[in-house]
């Protein structure tokens, strides 16, 4: 019966060609629009860690002075040096780690490679467990080197690549600001999407190619880059930043359960608490405490551009079915002859409502797959694009499936009304009519 | 003709043009929402920065083991440093003139804060924000402003200072849109403001035709013309510097910057995106509101197809299907005109009335764009334009079926199939 009624549709579609071709390209315009929108959003609204992301949290609390205070309002989205070094010197969660960004001047040992500027991460030890940061060699840091703060670097695979051909670096030595680094590891694949755990230096930005210890690159007065913001009068000057009221260090923190949760809340509550009743901090405490979900859709990381284009894709795709939907009640009418002679025959309604069904679910799978190749096409032209996230628009196998269900269940659903009207016909008045 | 016959034979095929009436109405309220999108794009990319920007580009290196101190004699050494590049390019063959300069209008880097009429305000209830520039005599020559009033910098008034000292200008060149908001009565020459709710006068000393802010985000844009300019060396252990180019002289003067510098001095940093045609930054500015506009463009050109097609298509079934009535209608004398206006007519009725649906569905479309994308409100001009192109639209697609209506000859009426 199944093949009974594919081939009667593919004589039906073959009948029209020009309506079919048009059926099947606005079908295949309408997904394909969408799909390449939605792959992009899909990959800029990812989930950065899978598995971990859930248990990560960036606390928020507000030293700042009186200035424009309202109740209620969002404390700053980093911390200060002090309140940094006194949440993760508690250890109240199971990793934690203090963290900001920079530039620094790299100067490489071999004299055909020029110096150049590498975005550095100036973290501690934890950063490396806590993320689930890969190794390709050696390992990461100790806070034994975080405390003496020694001079070693972990660096990316690029920028192995780029110095040590990729061999294993471990033990070599790179000069970062006029200080020789001893390479302790070298990073495997990591690229987490977005950049979460700083969202100031770009949210899909480049990754970073050196780990430097923060106290060490504090030692050493490396350049800090991202977000400082101060308030009263404290001068941004960076030399001075640790005692300055200025918040510019991001602090991330482990937090396994839901317990610990509420209790790390509590924790930060108790210290504003005590901060404030011994003078430091002057506002009633306000404490924020964020999953790395929640701090992603907080900071709306996807670009608004992305999501105006995703909407009109989907107003695009509501024309293309409506209009598919014209054409096929255009075409099933059409037919009527034909229909009433097989109602007459003893077809019931129900077999031709399927079999008219069975038709425009062709349709919606001819116009899927056109829509499919499309949408690698849109995905190429984005990724020509030279914004940060180009690079990132590529399908997955879940966004290629739901390409296909959304194409046929879409096709079905427009072919449901002109498919019911045409079934609908009295087979006597047809017949009559001939 | 009278309408009546006509909505009674549309009442036969509701269907048909419900669909219709539904693909104008969206198509209508989707394209005239996307025009006005690509026109405030456009209109955002053709602003002029206030510059003459060609044959213009900007230098950006670090020097390595420079001074880091904040002390007197590091800020010394600094500017030092600063001159003798300044000197270095200035002899270069290719170049007319140079300034240091923080940053150029459309580079992602900005100094902002806002200037008061009087001394200590706060920052946040300054007068007017501001962008600062900083930059030495030849600033306004460098980067082609257009002086309107008042009286340049000179060598004499140009001072340097570290890059983190808070300290401000005695003088400063701001931009007419600037000076009208500060001094409305377009006297601000001569006059005193406080910068950055400091205490220390700051006088007024030339104003500028318009000089555009850096930052082209919409944070920035309640205050795109309002610039300040001081005439400061910022010292600090990196420098830029915007350059002019003699008449088409852009490239080679563009090439012949890193050895010069090299030769100066080889203890810097200059690596790829040191050296930026001002070309190159105005494009890397825009690239995201210029992709925007093209895409929106093609969006719409591609939904008035599609549009069309499905015009084309149900009109053609019904032509089909009344091929007999047609042919009645001329048999009883009906000229081919006569039956080329009904169709033409019956899709000016359907258009209609998906227009005015459309209309209604494109203001709510441009509130919840204004809700949630920061847009504005979109003035009717682009519901009427959206409105005209989907009223030809439909004509033009309705006019093929609806000549082979007209041709439908008399003697049809006669056949019996």
């Amino acid at each position: 019966m199944l093949v009974y009624y594919l081939d009667l549709a593919f004589r039906g579609l073959k009948r029209n060609r020009v309506l079919t071709a048009l059926m099947v390209l606005a079908v295949a315009m309408g997904i394909g629009a969408c799909m390449t929108t939605f792959t992009v959003l899909h990959v800029l609204s990812g989930d950065p860690l899978p598995g971990r992301s859930g248990s990560l949290y960036y606390p928020q609390i507000d030293p700042r002075d009186m200035e424009s205070y309202t109740s209620g309002v969002e404390p700053p989205e980093q911390v200060t040096w002090l309140d940094g070094l006194y949440l993760l010197h508690a250890r109240r969660g199971s990793h934690q780690a203090l963290m900001t960004g920079g530039m620094v001047p790299l100067q490489p040992a071999q004299s055909s490679i020029d110096p150049f500027h590498a975005n550095a991460r100036y973290t501690t030890a934890d950063f490396f467990p806590m993320f689930g940061v890969p190794f390709q060699y050696g390992s990461a840091w100790s806070q034994a080197e975080d405390d003496s703060k020694a001079r070693v670097v972990v660096i990316s695979s690029a920028l192995n690549d780029k110095l040590f051909g990729g061999k294993n670096s471990v033990g070599k030595t790179i000069r970062l600001q006029q200080t020789d680094f001893r390479i302790i590891g070298v990073l495997g694949d990591w690229r987490p999407n977005p950049h979460f755990y700083d969202l100031y230096m770009g949210a899909y930005a480049d990754y970073e190619d050196v780990y430097v210890p923060l106290f060490t690159a504090r030692d050493l007065s490396m350049d800090h880059d991202g977000t400082t913001d101060c308030w009263g009068n404290g001068a941004s000057d960076p030399q001075h930043l640790e005692q300055s009221s200025c918040t510019w260090l991001q602090f991330w923190v482990q937090l396994d359960n839901p317990a610990s949760v509420t209790a790390y809340k509590a924790f930060l509550q108790h210290y504003s608490e005590d901060q404030h009743a011994a003078g430091r901090f002057v506002r009633p405490p306000n404490v924020r405490l964020r999953n790395v979900t929640q701090w992603l859709d907080f900071k709306q990381v996807v670009p608004s551009d992305t999501r105006l284009q995703a909407w009109l894709s989907v107003g695009f795709l509501i024309v293309c079915l409506i209009n598919t939907v014209g054409l096929m009640l255009a075409k099933f009418m059409r037919r009527a002859g034909e229909l009433g002679v097989r109602r007459a025959l003893g077809a019931s309604r129900r077999a031709l409502f399927g079999q008219l069904l069975l038709e425009s679910g062709v349709i919606g799978l001819a116009g899927g797959v056109l829509g499919l190749l499309l949408s690698l096409l849109g995905l190429w032209l984005i990724r020509q694009q030279p914004s940060d996230y180009a690079k990132l628009a590529h399908m997955d196998s879940l966004m290629l499936l739901a390409t296909f269900a959304l194409s046929v269940v879409a096709s079905m659903l427009a072919g449901l009304l002109p498919a019911w009207r045409a079934c609908r016909i009295a087979p006597a008045l047809q017949l009559k009519a001939q | 003709m009278t309408l009546h016959p006509m909505i009674a034979a549309l009442r036969k095929h509701k269907a048909g043009v419900v669909l219709i009436a539904m693909q104008i109405a969206l198509t209508l309220a989707i394209v005239c929402n996307a025009i006005f999108i690509i026109y405030a794009r456009v209109e955002n990319v053709r602003r002029p920065t206030g510059m003459d920007e060609s044959n213009l580009f900007m230098v950006t290196q670090q020097w390595v083991g420079a001074p880091s101190g904040d002390d007197a004699a590091s800020i010394q050494k600094l500017d030092a440093m600063q001159r003798e590049d300044l000197n270095t390019l200035r002899s270069l063959s290719d170049v007319e003139s140079v300034t240091p300069v923080d940053t150029l209008p459309l580079f992602p880097s900005s100094w902002n804060g806002s200037v008061a009429l009087k001394p200590g305000t706060d920052l946040r209830s300054g007068t007017a924000r501001s962008t600062y520039y900083f930059g030495d005599e030849q600033l306004l020559k460098t980067l082609g402003l257009h002086l309107i009033a008042g009286r340049n910098f000179t060598a004499a008034d140009i001072t340097n200072k570290g890059f983190r000292d808070p300290a401000e200008a005695s003088m400063v060149i701001i931009t007419k849109a600037l000076a009208d908001k500060l001094y409305p009565q377009g006297d601000a020459v001569g006059k005193v403001i406080y910068l950055d709710g400091g205490n220390k006068p700051t006088t007024i000393i030339g104003e500028v035709e318009r000089l555009q802010v850096p930052s082209v985000d919409s944070w920035a844009s309640s205050f795109v013309w309002n610039s300040t300019i001081e005439p400061m060396r910022l010292n600090a252990n990196f420098s830029r510097y915007a350059i002019r180019a003699k008449p088409g002289r852009l490239d080679a003067a563009m090439r012949a910057v890193p050895p010069a510098l090299y030769a100066a001095n080889p203890m810097r940093v200059l690596d790829d995106d040191s050296i930026k045609s001002f070309k190159d930054i105005r494009a890397e500015a825009y690239r995201a509101d210029i992709g925007m506009a093209v895409l929106m463009g093609v969006v719409c050109v591609i939904l008035l197809a599609v549009t069309a097609a499905g015009i084309v298509g149900l009109t053609s079934f019904w032509v089909g299907q009344r091929h007999r009535q047609i042919g009645v209608r001329r048999a009883l004398g009906a000229r081919k005109v006569d039956i080329l206006h009904y169709f033409q007519l019956e899709n000016l009725l359907i258009a209609g009335t998906g227009a005015v649906i459309g209309i209604a569905l494109a203001i709510g479309l441009n509130m919840v764009l204004m809700e949630n994308f920061a847009m504005d409100r979109m003035p009717v001009v682009y519901v009427l334009c959206g409105l005209v192109i989907v009223m030809v639209l439909g004509q033009v697609a309705v006019f093929v079926p609806a000549r082979r209506a007209s041709n439908v000859p008399p003697v049809v009426a006669t056949r019996t199939v």
